[in-house]
């Protein structure tokens, strides 16, 4: 595992391009989906709350640690849910027009 | 350490590149509207396989607490994410970035917390303070934003005499007392920081008007990666300053297309104060004093709409509060099987959120060639008959175009008022989400029809089938 600061610090640099580089061009319909699903990227701070909780000592850092992962998890499932709702929205329309109509729900995935 | 311990470290890093080349892959694919689905799989793919190895590689010991927090967060997001209808989204993506924001401040507090308890408190100190403080600002910023699009509180700027002050004295508290925490490290300057932060969240949002919230959501989002990337450096772990540095930064790319989509600079956005200033309203609406409205009667426009060569329907927000997408579809269905053209003009931030209009009209079964974007919408204004626009304003209002006064000057718009006929949709005359006063309203060629948008729709299907 990278501990180093330094090493950090070089990820940190590199990642700043890329994520300036990755969305040069996003058509204004996918704004929205775009930052739910950007949102839904950054609960990967479970990863941190988990480090935390197997860390933790005592009943203050227990708790602390219970809230992280708890809030971490709000982030990622809802911020996946909500990304995949938004995006199910822009389904291709010609086959749920074929079976769209047949039944509600499993149709279409 | 033992060798085993190396090599499962090892494997946990190669992991970790995986994950963090997913959410590269996928800040990609969501860029496009084909990919933009799979876009969303590959980063619950990344995460997954990150979260699955890091809870494998770890002491066990705590396993509980962290099966705890994971069920119970699960068995509240997933039903909130699920129920809340379409319009609501907005808000919901408001909460889910706060609480990553609440996360990353929180786990930097424990991490503090453990070092003073093992005695090494200072040796990071500036990442703790800077997570600590970038979280807990995009915590209450974004609990706030979200009060303000549930409607919880008033959507409109909150502003009171030296505001700028304040919110400036707060930010000079915030350095103050990282300054303090870094040179004496205790818990209580510390807890008096994260108070502060969570101020100067909540102080920031508040003066910010109801139709920029998106943008500042946004950007608030933006900020919640520089907190995880931030625990990533207090915690040495890759795939947080991957994950978090890439949000960061194309968040903040996002955040200036979605202020430009809109026509408004971000530091405008943050100082706030759209629509607020009642100063502006004598100059927006110079004119229209004393002058009228036309309202008309369903069946008339509904005429009017049958008897049209081309009709262009403009959704906005209150088609959106109605959920009257299916039966603006079926309208122009009805128009198109008596030979209208019919076409949505679609404005960029349209609704609350850019593409609010393309998601409803989408999940209507609208054609996808029906919805035509704002430059091409405006080529064809001159040859419309009649421009429908539906619960829409702000991003009709020609004082946005004519009136150098107005706050919206210089949002691109749609321009309705070149079609030959407007009709409004609309609640009341109540001015639209920034609070500034159309003048297209008073227009001798407009026609207004009040009332909630599903119902006006509906009684203008009768009234186009009738004729």
């Amino acid at each position: 595992m990278i501990t180093d600061a330094v090493d950090l610090l070089v990820i940190f640099v590199l990642a700043v391009f890329v994520g300036f580089e990755v969305i040069s061009k996003v058509p204004s319909i996918l704004h929205t989906p775009l930052m739910s699903g950007s949102n839904a990227i950054h609960g990967i701070i479970l990863v941190g709350a988990m480090t935390i909780a197997s860390q933790a000592h005592g009943s203050l850092q227990m708790s602390l640690a219970f809230v992280a992962v708890f809030l971490s998890t709000l982030n990622i499932v809802g911020g996946v849910v909500v990304t995949d709702r938004m995006l199910d929205m822009f389904k291709t329309r010609q086959q749920p027009k074929a079976q769209g109509r047949a039944g509600q729900d499993g149709t279409g995935k | 350490m033992t060798a085993a311990i190396q090599i499962s470290f090892d494997g946990r890093t190669g992991v970790y590149l995986f994950s963090a080349i997913c959410f590269v892959l996928a800040l990609k694919a969501l860029s496009s509207p084909r990919n933009a689905r799979y876009g969303n799989l590959v980063g619950v793919a990344g995460m997954v396989v990150a979260i699955v190895v890091t809870f494998l590689v770890q002491d066990p010991g705590h396993d509980w607490v962290i099966g705890a927090g994971m069920g119970l967060g699960a068995l509240v997001a997933v039903p909130a994410a699920r129920r809340v209808p379409m319009t609501g989204m907005p808000q919901m993506v408001a909460i889910f970035n706060g609480v990553g924001g609440g996360a990353a401040a929180v786990i930097s507090l424990t991490d503090y917390v453990q070092g003073l308890s093992a005695g090494v408190p200072a040796q990071k100190g500036v990442e703790v303070l800077f997570a600590l403080v970038v979280g807990c600002l995009s915590f209450s910023g974004s609990m706030l934003a979200f009060a303000k699009l549930q409607e919880l509180m008033t959507g409109r700027p909150v502003m009171y005499p030296g505001q700028q002050v304040v919110n400036a004295l707060l930010g000079l508290a915030v350095v103050g007392l990282g300054i303090v925490v870094v040179v004496s490290p205790h818990l209580a300057p510390m807890l008096a920081l994260a108070a502060v932060a969570l101020a100067l969240g909540a102080g920031v949002v508040l003066p910010v008007g109801g139709a920029d919230t998106p943008v500042l959501i946004s950007l608030l989002n933006s900020f919640t990666g520089l907190a995880v990337a931030a625990d990533g450096f207090v915690l040495g772990n890759m795939v947080l300053v991957v994950a978090g540095t890439l949000v960061g930064a194309s968040g903040g790319l996002l955040t200036k297309m979605m202020s430009d989509a809109m026509g408004r600079s971000l530091p405008n956005i943050i100082l706030g104060g759209f629509g607020a200033a009642p100063a502006a309203g004598p100059d927006a609406v110079a004119g229209t004093e004393g002058r009228s409205v036309r309202s008309g009667e369903a069946t008339d426009i509904g005429t009017l709409l049958a008897y049209s060569r081309k009709v262009m329907i403009v959704p906005g927000y209150g088609l959106a509060v109605a959920q009257a997408q299916h039966v603006a579809v079926e309208l122009a269905r009805a128009l198109e099987s008596k030979g209208v053209e019919v076409a949505y003009a679609i404005h960029p931030v349209a609704g609350r959120m850019p593409g609010h209009m393309n998601v409803l009209l989408a999940e209507a079964d609208a054609p996808y060639e029906d919805l035509i974007e704002m430059e091409q919408a405006n080529d064809q204004f001159s040859s419309t008959d009649v421009a429908l626009v539906v619960g829409a304003n702000d991003v009709v209002n020609p004082a946005a175009r004519d009136n150098p006064g107005s706050p919206i000057y210089g949002m691109p718009i749609l321009n309705v008022d070149g079609a030959a006929n407007v009709v409004f949709l609309k609640r009341s005359m109540r001015p639209g989400f920034s609070g500034i006063d159309n003048a297209l309203l008073y227009d001798p060629k407009t026609v207004l029809l009040f009332g909630d948008a599903k119902d006006s729709l509906t009684k203008l299907l009768a009234a186009v089938k009738a004729s």
